[in-house]
């Protein structure tokens, strides 16, 4: 008997033109042109994309729990890079 | 007859294609091989459902036509009332189906006319479903030896409807029978693709051409109208 | 660096600590109780105590199993339906239910756990669904109190799992509410037109809610101070309120509905206690709600039968999909503009 278990697939789907592709859900299918139309037919029964990605589970490599620090205490170091940061004089627009 | 009444004609026999097909489908429900299925087979059924009630409120009340029409006044295709059987004679009439629909609602869609509009929308989600159909004809005729001839077998087994949707049909201003080559080369095309051999019967079966048309159908259609029909005609004027 | 849950890494992950030192467990456990106390979610590849994922697993897996075995008893009316917008509706219902089985089973897999071994133990009885399916539908009305009453006391329970420390399950069940409005408004009104349409008609709906009522109540679980689970459930934030406490609020919810619908619920002690701010009602038949729990309910066997058929039935396409794509292995990210 061949093995029945179909793969996971991640699904991404993009709401509407100007957003990114954000990480809806996931599903079952048997290879990547069913992937996308069980993708299309779960998460997006309601009108919810314009565009849809998927990409089997095991593609994908994730950080783990442990490198969090490493991984992202930096950038909790550079308030530089976050708009706040700056001061700008009341009333001053377009900024 | 006047042309209000060919469209009558026309819009009858398209929406009851479209109804019994989806009511077949809706039978599924619970049923289906995995649960992705469901919500596929689903899809299609609403959308056929959406353009049934299109269709028949084109030719008078929708739920009138749908549960008081004894059998004989039913205008669909007898390919759509076959019975789902097992998946495989689920997906061989969805291909043979949907590759017609595709192509009727395409032409329809190009021309001026009462089915314009509707056809425009439609031919939309009928791409889809066919190519539902021909993904799963692919996988099914070239996946194990018990799909294969599972595929084999309802393919061949429902050859013998697939005349019958060439038939000229009142009220439609294009010739059908001028669709029927482009039919059979897309249907040829995939069965090919699959590893399945075109069927070889003749496409009229012993019973004549254009029955359903003309309100002749088959065994279990009587008893999928009872079933449908039954709540709504035990309670005579009810709304629901 | 991977944004989304990989979930077959949260498999793999030491989440026992076995392989850690007892330090490092305790400083795993200490940020996980951080992380519910301080009102975060728990992420699939974050450490967790064992027993709070094996009480996901069973909690999801059960919520999972509900979802496709609560489409038989209404899927058992969509051939009779009375009317082709009714028709429309209840499909479209039926096939939510599929697509929220979908999401949770998706979440439960986020734990380790995999679909088919889920569904392997509900098919061997080893996990459960919700009783409220073992009850048949026999009428058309029927269709009607499953929207209202069981999808209402569904909806009870589930609003507050969108806030469940959890995250996939959390959104899972942010979605399936969003999507679930619109079930128990189709059964309200359905139950509506039958209520105001001829006296068959309503003496049918009348009937339907007799038979609901009280299987309806039972979802909530047991009674505060014999739940087995409820306590830690609590404390770890996967359960937010206790099944008194929903029932309670179901019960209010119904009685306004019931009377502008111009039906009756089914029990003589209903009546508004100005004191607790709340109805008081009469007693809930726990003997039967245990006896529909041990497999004794009108429709248990049916239910589990049909469900084993259609996935055993189901086994020839599932393996020739798989046998397909070992043979055309294609590319494994595709785009559909």
């Amino acid at each position: 008997m061949t093995n029945t278990d179909w793969p996971l697939w991640e699904v991404f789907v993009r709401s509407r033109r100007g957003l990114s592709h954000t990480h809806a859900g996931s599903l079952h299918a048997p290879d990547a042109e069913f992937a996308l139309r069980n993708a299309r037919d779960l998460y997006t029964r309601r009108g919810e994309g314009v565009s849809i990605w998927v990409v089997p589970s095991s593609a994908i490599t994730a950080s783990s729990p442990d490198e969090k620090d490493p991984f992202f205490e930096p950038s909790a170091d550079k308030p530089y890079r976050h708009p706040t940061f700056y001061e700008i004089p009341e009333g001053v627009k377009h900024l | 007859m006047t042309t209000t009444t060919h469209t009558h004609t026309a819009a009858l026999a398209l929406g009851d294609d479209a109804l019994v097909l989806s009511h077949r489908l809706g039978e599924w429900m619970g049923h289906a091989p995995v649960l992705e299925e469901e919500v596929a087979l689903g899809n299609i059924a609403l959308d056929l459902l959406g353009q049934a009630r299109i269709l028949l409120s084109m030719a008078g009340d929708e739920d009138e036509l749908a549960y008081l029409r004894e059998e004989r006044a039913f205008r669909n295709l007898q390919l759509v009332e076959q019975p789902g059987g097992d998946f495989a004679h689920t997906i061989a009439r969805q291909l043979y189906f949907s590759t017609y629909q595709h192509l009727l609602y395409a032409r329809l869609a190009s021309v001026e006319g009462p089915f314009a509009g509707l056809a425009a929308k439609a031919v939309k989600e009928v791409a889809y479903h066919r190519d539902h159909a021909e993904q799963w004809t692919l996988r099914l005729g070239d996946g194990t030896e018990e799909s294969h001839e599972r595929m084999r077998r309802a393919c061949t087994a429902l050859w013998r409807f697939t005349g019958e949707m060439f038939a000229p049909l009142d009220g439609l201003d294009l010739d059908l029978s001028e669709l029927e080559p482009v039919w059979l080369e897309s249907v040829r095309s995939v069965l090919e693709r699959a590893g399945l051999a075109v069927p070889e019967g003749s496409r009229t079966g012993a019973w004549r051409a254009g029955a359903g048309r003309e309100g002749l159908h088959t065994e279990s259609f009587g008893r999928m109208l009872a079933e449908m029909q039954h709540l709504h005609r035990s309670h005579p004027g009810a709304s629901w | 660096m991977a944004t989304a849950a990989a979930h077959q890494t949260a498999r793999t992950q030491p989440h026992t600590g076995q392989d850690s030192g007892a330090g490092a467990d305790e400083a795993y456990a200490r940020a996980f109780d951080a992380t519910v106390a301080a009102d975060e979610r728990i992420e699939p590849r974050d450490w967790m105590p064992d027993a709070y994922r094996a009480t996901l697993v069973r909690q999801i897996a059960q919520h999972a199993h509900s979802e496709i075995i609560g489409m038989q008893p209404e899927a058992n009316w969509i051939t009779r339906a009375p009317s082709l917008r009714r028709k429309a509706i209840l499909m479209a219902k039926v096939q939510d239910e599929a697509g929220h089985g979908l999401y949770l089973y998706s979440a439960a897999e986020t734990l380790g756990a995999s679909r088919e071994e889920l569904l392997d133990k509900l098919h061997s009885g080893r996990q459960k669904y919700s009783s409220i399916f073992n009850y048949p539908t026999l009428t058309w009305a029927d269709v009607g109190a499953i929207g209202w009453l069981v999808d209402g006391a569904a909806i009870t329970n589930q609003v507050p799992l969108c806030r469940c420390s959890y995250g996939p399950y959390a959104r899972a069940m942010v979605r399936v509410c969003k999507e679930e409005s619109f079930h128990q408004r189709q059964g309200y009104e359905l139950l509506l037109a039958l209520s105001r349409g001829t006296p068959e008609q309503h003496a049918m709906a009348q009937d339907a809610v007799d038979r609901w009522w009280w299987p309806s109540l039972m979802m909530f679980g047991p009674p505060d101070d014999e739940s087995a689970h409820s306590a830690q459930s609590m404390a770890w934030k996967i359960k937010r309120h206790s099944n008194d406490e929903l029932r309670r609020r179901f019960v209010d919810i119904c009685v306004p509905q019931a009377a502008s619908l111009g039906l009756t619920l089914p029990d003589p002690d209903l009546k508004w206690n100005e004191e607790r701010g709340h109805h008081d009602f009469g007693a809930i038949d726990w003997t039967e709600f245990k006896e529909v729990l041990k497999g004794n309910g009108p429709c248990n066997e049916q239910r589990i039968t049909q469900r084993r058929r259609a996935h055993e039935e189901g086994a020839w396409v599932r393996e020739a999909a798989a046998a397909y794509a070992a043979k055309h292995s294609s590319g494994t990210e595709v785009e559909q503009a």
